[in-house]
């Protein structure tokens, strides 16, 4: 497994074209190009800021004030989690053609997915930040944290798509199965809520779940300028690591399957 | 020499298709990394077993054999796509294989843009791209639509880059699958002069092809596969050969089942019709055969100078068409006739023994008719046979219409309709090669 693990990092110039490809093939086409990822984003916070401050209004967000922006801290990078998880469910049999018919390794096919939806993680952070500025958020050294965050989220989301992507291989159901799940789980996750509302003895049920610690991370470094809570973000890391060596390692087992199975 | 390709005891199995044991073949994967241990014999196809054979540096190699005898699987494993289930495969140097071209190209980005993805992904570095790039596109023949995107290409100009790529990074292994035909005359020629350029500079190529002709001038060795398994390996005109009278044996088989098929339909047709007296739709076979049955053709034979049944003749042979007949009373008014079509329903010939002059007399009850052909100088191909009893006016006793099938081979890939007996000559100034090379 450590040797192709190995060799999966010299692929990275593999994977950096690959990518590149993505985005290129992405907005091929259309007339606003690669304004769109900067568009994307901004309409989805215009939705949300008409809907929790015309038509839904919240109780208990004090100091959580602009409220969407706070959603918005949450979100941007739980659509990222999720569409990276969503596209890996079915990458391998996308590229049929590759795995079967050119010596190419197929764990560079999950990576592209997940560092594809990363730059467009990283297109929207500028729209972000323009508001937080614009809302005078306190912006403070804890942002220097921000970055171990997305460190975190990065292998947390690598090892769950490997994960996912070779077992999809075996079992399309997963496909449908991971759609229901991931909405179970953004909401399951302190992302259109601040964790305060839930109630204090039934905060440990959020706290078992990985993304709470991630999203509050985003949420303390960018929205509230506090230092996030670093003895669970480092737990996290650790669950994170843990994540990416099963996935890997089921990854590197089922790899001998999947020319015959896609 | 050295050996660029080593091939060892190489089995591969696929699993059968089916739903129940998923979930014992993926534990079984996760816990010892093995697919197949735990399946059951007939859980399985062997698609290869125990292939062995080497391949030396600077070879040309050829794998042939009939459709699913495991040529792409074989290629497969060597190149690294697919993984052997036992057996090993080494491979000195850097491989590329024409297996599937623009296999990994995109169609909404330019040309330009999936030579440099597809060079990386087939091991280049950017650099090396670069240095190659002009090759690329002059050997594509791309150099006004490079920057347009690859979905607005044709589809010889795909494969032409996909092709092009592929050759210019500069392999030790070469591996070629039947993808020399994909595009025009010209391009193919090119292919093969790149492909002999590569024989020059000493560099190994293994070729899966069904054309025997190339496998025979390209290789200096060759492998027949046959249902998974090596049958022959050595000089390519002894393989090429074994392998087309085997694959001759087993059409003659095929042809003289439908021959004995047809027989059989007959004798139904005919109790079918004794039973019933209003006569029943026209059937396939009512189209076929047709005519009266006062005289009956009731049994069709093509024999070769032996007196054998055959299916399959040699350009030149002999042939005998052999009829048993039958005639129900005594008949003055017969004629038989012959007729051979080729699979174009081009009639190549076709004759009876009124347009021969012979005036009949008298037929009763069983009688043989024979036609003997003392060289059949057809071409190459597939032919049908007529046969039919009828009277001087036309009026049909038994009419079968291309009932019956035989093959002709032939040494000479010559074309037309029928070959007449020939001979070049040529004034001492002209010369030719001790031996022109055999063609099949």
């Amino acid at each position: 497994m450590w040797t192709s693990l190995k060799c999966l990092l010299q692929y990275r110039g593999l994977i950096q074209a690959l990518v590149s490809r993505e985005l290129k093939a992405r907005y091929r086409g259309s007339v606003l190009g690669f304004f769109w990822s900067f568009v994307n984003p901004l309409l989805l916070l215009l939705v949300y800021t008409f809907v929790f401050t015309v038509i839904f209004r919240p109780a208990r967000t004090e100091g959580l004030t602009p409220y969407a922006l706070f959603l918005f801290c949450g979100l941007l990078p739980w659509t990222w989690f999720s569409s990276s998880l969503l596209e890996s469910s079915s990458v391998l049999s996308n590229n049929a053609n590759l795995i079967q018919k050119v010596l190419f390794p197929a764990d560079v096919l999950p990576c592209v997915n997940v560092f594809s939806n990363f730059i467009h993680f990283l297109l929207g952070l500028p729209i972000l930040f323009a508001f937080l500025i614009y809302y005078r958020r306190p912006l403070n050294i804890y942002l220097l944290l921000f970055p171990a965050v997305v460190l975190i989220q990065i292998i947390f989301t690598l090892g769950f798509a490997m994960f996912i992507s070779s077992l999809s291989v075996h079992f399309r159901d997963i496909r449908d199965l991971l759609a229901n799940l991931l909405t179970f789980w953004f909401f399951a996750t302190p992302i259109i809520y601040p964790n305060t509302m839930i109630p204090e003895r039934y905060r440990w049920v959020l706290d078992l779940n990985p993304m709470t610690h991630i999203m509050m991370g985003y949420q303390d470094t960018l929205f509230k300028g506090q230092l996030p809570h670093w003895k669970k973000l480092s737990v996290t890391l650790l669950i994170a690591l843990v994540v990416f060596y099963v996935g890997y390692f089921l990854f590197d087992r089922l790899r001998d399957s999947f020319a015959e199975e896609v | 020499m050295a050996s660029a390709v080593v091939v060892e005891n190489l089995t591969k199995l696929y699993r059968k298709y089916s739903q129940k044991r998923r979930f014992q073949t993926m534990k079984s994967a996760l816990i010892k990394g093995d697919l197949f241990r735990q399946l059951r014999p007939e859980e399985v196809f062997l698609a290869l077993e125990k292939v062995s054979f080497t391949v030396k540096k600077g070879e040309t190699f050829g794998i042939i054999g009939s459709n699913g005898a495991g040529k792409s699987t074989l290629l497969k494993i060597i190149a690294g796509t697919l993984r052997s289930t036992y057996g090993k495969v080494m491979v000195n140097g850097r491989i590329s294989a024409l297996i599937e071209l623009g296999a990994g190209f995109h169609p909404e980005i330019s040309g330009r843009e999936n030579i440099y993805i597809n060079g990386i992904m087939l091991g280049l570095s950017k650099r090396e791209i670069q240095r190659r790039y002009d090759d690329i596109v002059q050997f594509a023949e791309l150099e006004e639509f490079i920057e347009s995107p690859i979905k607005t290409y044709s589809t010889g100009m795909y494969l032409r880059l996909g092709f092009a790529i592929a050759i210019n990074v500069d392999p030790d292994v070469l591996l070629i699958d039947e993808i020399i035909a994909v595009g025009d005359e010209s391009f193919a020629r090119k292919c093969l002069d790149k492909i002999k350029e590569f024989q020059w500079k000493k560099k190994t190529i293994v070729i899966v092809s069904h054309s025997l002709g190339m496998i025979n001038t390209l290789c200096n060795r060759a492998v027949w596969l046959k249902q998974g398994k090596v049958e022959q390996l050595g000089d390519p005109r002894r393989v090429v050969d074994a392998y087309l009278s085997d694959v001759a044996e087993k059409e003659e088989r095929e042809l003289s089942r439908l021959h004995s098929q047809t027989l059989e339909k007959f004798a139904l047709a005919e109790e079918a019709k004794l039973e019933e007296e209003a006569p029943p739709p026209a059937t396939e076979y009512e189209k076929k055969r047709w005519g009266s049955r006062d005289i009956e053709i009731k049994e069709v034979k093509l024999l070769d100078k032996k007196g054998q049944e055959r299916h399959i003749f040699t350009s030149g042979e002999p042939m005998e068409v052999r009829m048993t007949i039958y005639a129900r009373n005594k008949i003055k008014d017969f004629v038989f006739g012959i007729g051979i079509f080729n699979s174009a329903g081009i009639a190549c010939y076709g004759t009876n023994t009124h347009l021969e002059k012979l005036v009949p007399r008298e037929i009763s009850g069983e009688a043989v008719v024979s036609f003997k052909i003392e060289r059949l100088d057809l071409i190459q191909g597939t032919y049908f046979l007529d046969v039919a009893a009828h009277q001087i006016d036309g009026t049909p006793y038994d009419y079968h219409r291309q009932l019956y099938t035989f093959r002709v081979q032939s040494l000479i890939p010559d074309v037309g309709v029928f070959r007449p007996q020939h001979k070049w000559s040529f004034s001492p100034n002209i010369s030719f090669k001790k031996k022109m090379e055999k063609k099949v």
